[in-house]
């Protein structure tokens, strides 16, 4: 729960957060430092100074850091943890559903934990899809298209294997899929974080919710030119909105693209926990106001109408959470941290 | 100071100079503002040393290469054509780029091998073009904001952009940067020619400034995000190395980062 500076409660769904362990002791490789680091220099990057983390933390950080980032020094109410397996990285994966379930177990109210797939294994991406169904009743999925497997070096959302697994999702009520499509990290020519496969699949699989994560940055205008065009695609601000930090007036001309393109009811908030921290994020946003040139040039305004469904109503909406139902039952369980 | 140490610093503005000149094609900036270069040397035998790192492990090959054949051709036209080496260090094909260069493979070549099948002619193409995009925004900008109408900006020829006044920083600093894009696009452009066309060569009316300024927004949105995580992972990987290394390097001294009394008392790449 957010408490804005007026007094008024603020629902707050993080739409996307990981439970990661990048500890130099689960790195396969190379490819497994140099990813942690990248992420650990995005940190330090955006996040406010006094915000930093040693790296030895944002290497592998408690299941406590996390209760208490997110949920009580944090605002959020629920969060979304997202799977992001990466094995050809890291010995026992970066963050798989097994790991996030666990973390899970002890505030079940508070977290949707999603799976993850690759097309690419065939029959037994199939078999994985019924067994993360069965197992966690998952809601949704992140992909991440980028991620290497054996010798391809990622893969697209209208792959025919892919089709097969989304038809599945849609047969099993899998309806929330994820998808990372921001700054190319994982390199080569093929540019597998390009957002035009969402067209194609965002088309045929009308009963699925595409949310397309970091709105597809650096390549915002393909992004919202899909987004326009089909009905059932959503933003998720991770990445977008802690540029809200140091460089707001960018901030301003993103959400308003966003906001001109997509409207109101299709961005969530995300923090991206571990990179960044939610109760910051959160703050700066409900404080800012889009520079007057920039709102009048594509005249939208980001009120705290618009504010509250970025928050939370608009992922409650995705993932079916009766926001009074929710918030009567929250505040009735409170948060503990295991005593030292 | 001797002749030869004169020389030797002559010759080593000069090297710095012309790397200036090269970009970064995916951000349109330059390289030596980027903190790309670690080590530009002009060594006691007149040859050249280049160091060149980028903020992460991950960054584009393309990207990385497009930036060393513009170094290369950058040494290639030095006043004194010295033997020259460029390293890239720190990145995932940095050691397929290194052997390729000393093998005399043409980038052309070590390019093929890495990337498959993209057209390096359609990524020069593609960056040449975002980049006359995005000076020629803030050119239009920087007259709107000098208070010129629409019709007049628009109406502008080259003689006159030659000798109109640009005030504000962005629009000085992007002035000769637009002239050398629209230049290397439209080579006989004559004085009297309309200086603000689309890549295409169309003219932009008055009435449709606002939306094709939207375009030019979207293509500046996606440079900067590039630009301002570029610039960003760069810092903190150098932070890492500085503490790795201990002794500062170029970029050091370029960033500002050693404090002037040492800078007075060595010389700045030792």
């Amino acid at each position: 729960m957010f408490i804005t500076p007026e007094g008024k409660e603020i629902f707050v769904v993080d739409g996307h957060t990981h439970f990661w362990d990048g500890s130099p002791e689960n790195q396969r490789n190379i490819h497994g430092k140099q990813f942690i680091d990248c992420f650990y220099g995005y940190h330090t990057f955006l996040s406010p100074k006094e915000e930093y983390w040693p790296k030895e933390k944002f290497e592998k950080y408690s299941a406590d850091d996390l209760y208490n980032d997110l949920f009580i020094n944090g605002p959020d109410d629920v969060a979304i943890i997202q799977s992001t397996y990466l094995k050809d990285f890291y010995k026992n994966g970066f963050n798989t559903i097994e790991r996030n379930a666990e973390v899970a177990k002890r505030y079940p109210e508070r977290f949707i934990v999603n799976g993850s797939f690759d097309p690419r294994d065939g029959e037994k991406a199939i078999e994985y899809i019924h067994y993360m169904k069965e197992t966690y009743d998952i809601q949704g999925v992140k992909m991440y298209t980028a991620e290497w497997n054996g010798a391809s070096k990622g893969w697209r959302l209208n792959d025919p294997d892919a089709y097969r697994c989304f038809e599945l999702c849609e047969k099993l009520g899998i309806r929330n899929i994820h998808v990372h499509k921001g700054p190319t990290i994982i390199p080569l020519a093929k540019d597998s974080f390009d957002v035009h496969d969402v067209d194609h699949a965002a088309t045929d699989f009308q009963g699925l919710n595409w949310i397309i994560e970091h709105c597809g940055l650096p390549r915002l205008d393909d992004f919202c030119w899909v987004a326009v065009q089909e009905t059932n695609v959503y933003g998720g601000l991770a990445v977008a909105l802690p540029f809200i930090n140091n460089r707001p007036r960018y901030f301003g001309e993103v959400i308003a693209e966003l906001l001109y393109w997509l409207g109101p009811d299709k961005l969530l908030f995300g923090s991206d926990y571990g990179i960044w921290t939610p109760r910051w994020l959160v703050e700066k946003l409900w404080a800012y106001q889009i520079p007057d040139d920039i709102a009048a040039e594509r005249g939208v305004q980001l009120t705290d109408e618009i504010k509250e469904k970025i928050l939370g109503l608009n992922a409650a909406r995705l993932y079916n959470i009766d926001v009074a139902a929710k918030k009567a039952a929250l505040a009735k369980s409170p948060l503990r941290i295991a005593a030292e | 100071m001797s002749v030869q140490a004169d020389l030797r610093g002559n010759r080593q503005g000069e090297l710095w100079r012309s790397l200036e000149g090269v970009n970064d094609p995916e951000l349109d900036e330059p390289v030596t503002e980027m903190g790309f270069v670690e080590r530009a040397e002009v060594l006691a035998d007149g040859s050249v040393a280049v160091d060149f790192r980028l903020p992460t492990y991950w960054c584009s090959p393309n990207f990385a290469f497009l930036m060393l054949d513009g170094m290369r051709q950058a040494l290639e036209a030095l006043s004194w054509s010295p033997a020259y080496r460029i390293r890239l260090h720190d990145h995932m094909f940095a050691e397929e780029v290194n052997r390729g260069v000393e093998a005399g493979k043409t980038f052309g070549e070590i390019f093929c091998e890495l990337a498959g099948d993209e057209d390096i002619a359609d990524l020069r193409e593609t960056f040449a073009r975002k980049a006359y995009l995005r000076r020629q925004e803030a050119m239009l900008l920087g007259l709107r904001k000098q208070g010129l109408t629409d019709r007049e900006i628009l109406g502008m020829d080259l003689l006159a952009y030659d000798t109109a006044r640009f005030e504000g920083e962005e629009a000085v600093k992007q002035k000769p940067r637009y002239r050398e894009a629209l230049l290397l696009r439209w080579s006989g452009r004559r004085p009297t020619e309309p200086v603000f066309v689309t890549w295409e060569g169309s003219p932009i009316a008055p009435r449709a400034l606002g939306a094709y300024l939207a375009e030019l927004r979207s293509v500046r949105i996606n440079m900067e995000f590039n630009g301002a995580l570029c610039r960003g992972l760069k810092t903190t990987r150098y932070k890492e190395l500085e503490v790795v290394d201990g002794e500062p390097t170029l970029v050091d001294f370029i960033l500002d980062r050693v404090p002037p009394r040492d800078c007075a008392s060595r010389p700045a790449h030792s």
